[in-house]
């Protein structure tokens, strides 16, 4: 027997809906793109470079910054797992719903699965980055040769070996520089114009976290039978973060995702 | 045979569908957002995966003629039938923690998806880490060219349908979503049927 809730606590229910859809979808000040180039990384503690079709691992601090910088047009994919629970771990779906947008640009901040914040972009040169179609697979680069044969579902299955975590912890995965929008017919597009030499992203991490990147071109991406340039993977030492930091306060929900992380570490 | 299974409001379920066999899911009431995952029946490894099936497919919402993916690349299952139109696959399952972020602190404390999916699971000795970005059956969750994505009031009718063709043998595993705080469920949670047939 199914109980039906009254009309009064549903039009209490969705009014209070409407309020928050309200606030969240409604034209937010977030600012223009980073200038492209980016600045120089002077007192970087690690700095690599990962050749077209590689992956690399890494462990970053809270308060760290990870900076990344394609060589040129390429594509870079992204997992992350806090540690020292590995369970919880990067959620596009959560990302994407809490902020009522797809498109992640400078100011906005990446949620785990357990409602709080793993990364902040806080600079960002392109906001050319895709949370729905995933990275390149042995099916999508079966007719290519050498490092461009090479894939982001194998660079993340190796990269998650060399983490002590395996296929069943892979999560979807960002894929970064990589132009992808929906039409209004709901069909994929990629916008190349997006793109330019010259872009970064500095991805503040707000918990420690183990991190996979993949250097891979991205399956829609045209030029994708053509092997990317090398990426360069930065690791930037912690600053000083003001009360009023834009990725903290620029929206509603990140204030709360923020008030998450206070309260796992006590603070709040 | 037929084998007909009716979902209690809120409740979680699962079940397995034999490669060729037709797994029709129904939302009696209307407006009724059905939480979907699947996974390999003989290796949990292998499940679905959203980013492959929209990626196969060059568009953001699942209907008649989706191929169902896995993470492994391969077909699942295919969608046959779809009296409603379009379904979400992007949004993922609500749980305790991402409420607090979407409605507030005082929402931690209700029942969500994610609790039915990590405890029907553990029936199958999985964890949450093995819940990956789910199938929403049933949920309207449109992406504007602008990016903007909301969650928006169901488009389906009470007595619609999905059918869709198993191509391997899979486990289903079904959250009938509880949530109250959007209009995925018409604010009103409501029971939905799942049928197996050869």
């Amino acid at each position: 027997m199914h109980m039906h809730r009254t009309p009064d606590q549903i039009a209490a229910d969705r009014q209070r809906y409407l309020d928050f859809q309200r606030e969240g979808m409604e034209a937010k000040t977030l600012p223009e793109p980073s200038p492209r180039p980016g600045p120089k990384a002077d007192d970087a503690r690690l700095k690599e470079m990962v050749p077209g079709g590689w992956y690399t691992t890494l462990h970053v601090k809270k308060g760290e910054i990870l900076r990344l910088v394609p060589g040129g047009a390429s594509s870079v994919s992204l997992a992350a797992w806090a540690l020292p629970d590995t369970t919880e771990r990067l959620c596009l779906p959560d990302t994407v719903k809490l902020q009522w947008t797809t498109d992640l640009t400078k100011g906005r901040v990446i949620f785990s699965d357990m409602g709080r914040v793993m990364l902040s972009l806080v600079e960002d040169s392109s906001g050319a980055h895709d949370v729905l179609t995933g990275g390149s697979t042995p099916e999508t680069v079966a007719d290519y040769t050498g490092d461009a044969a090479r894939n982001t579902r194998e660079n993340m299955m190796l990269a998650a070996a060399k983490l002590g975590l395996d296929r069943r912890d892979i999560p979807a995965v960002l894929n970064l520089f990589a132009p992808v929008r929906v039409d209004a017919e709901g069909r994929f597009t990629w916008r190349p114009a997006m793109l330019a030499a010259g872009d970064w992203v500095d991805l503040r991490a707000e918990m420690d976290l183990c991190i996979a990147l993949s250097n891979c071109r991205h399956p829609l991406d045209p030029d994708a039978a053509k092997v990317p340039p090398d990426l360069s993977v930065i690791c930037l030492p912690a600053q000083p973060i003001p009360a009023d930091d834009l990725c903290r306060t620029a929206t509603a929900e990140a204030r709360r995702g923020f008030e998450n992380n206070a309260r796992l570490q006590g603070a709040f | 045979m037929e084998m007909i299974h009716d979902i209690p409001a809120r409740a979680p379920w699962s079940g397995i569908i034999r490669k060729g066999q037709t797994l029709r899911i129904e939302d009696t009431y209307g407006q009724q957002a059905i939480d979907t995952l699947f996974y390999n029946a003989h290796d949990h490894g292998e499940r679905y995966s959203s980013q492959d099936t929209l990626r196969t497919q060059g568009a953001a919402y699942v209907t008649t003629g989706t191929a169902i993916v896995s993470n492994l690349g391969r077909v699942m299952l295919r969608v046959t039938a779809d009296s409603a139109g379009r379904h979400d696959t992007s949004a993922g399952c609500c749980s305790c923690e991402s409420n607090t972020v979407r409605f507030g602190h005082n929402t931690k404390f209700q029942h969500a998806c994610r609790e039915n999916f990590i405890l029907e699971l553990a029936r199958h000795g999985m964890t949450k880490r093995d819940i990956v970005p789910n199938l929403n059956f049933f949920m309207n969750v449109p992406i504007s060219p602008n990016g903007a994505m909301t969650v928006d009031d169901g488009i389906s009718s009470p007595g619609d349908h999905l059918e869709l063709v198993a191509e391997m043998d899979v486990l289903c595993v079904i959250s009938n979503c509880p949530q109250i705080n959007n209009p995925c469920n018409g604010f009103d949670p409501t029971p939905c049927r799942v049928i197996i047939r050869d």
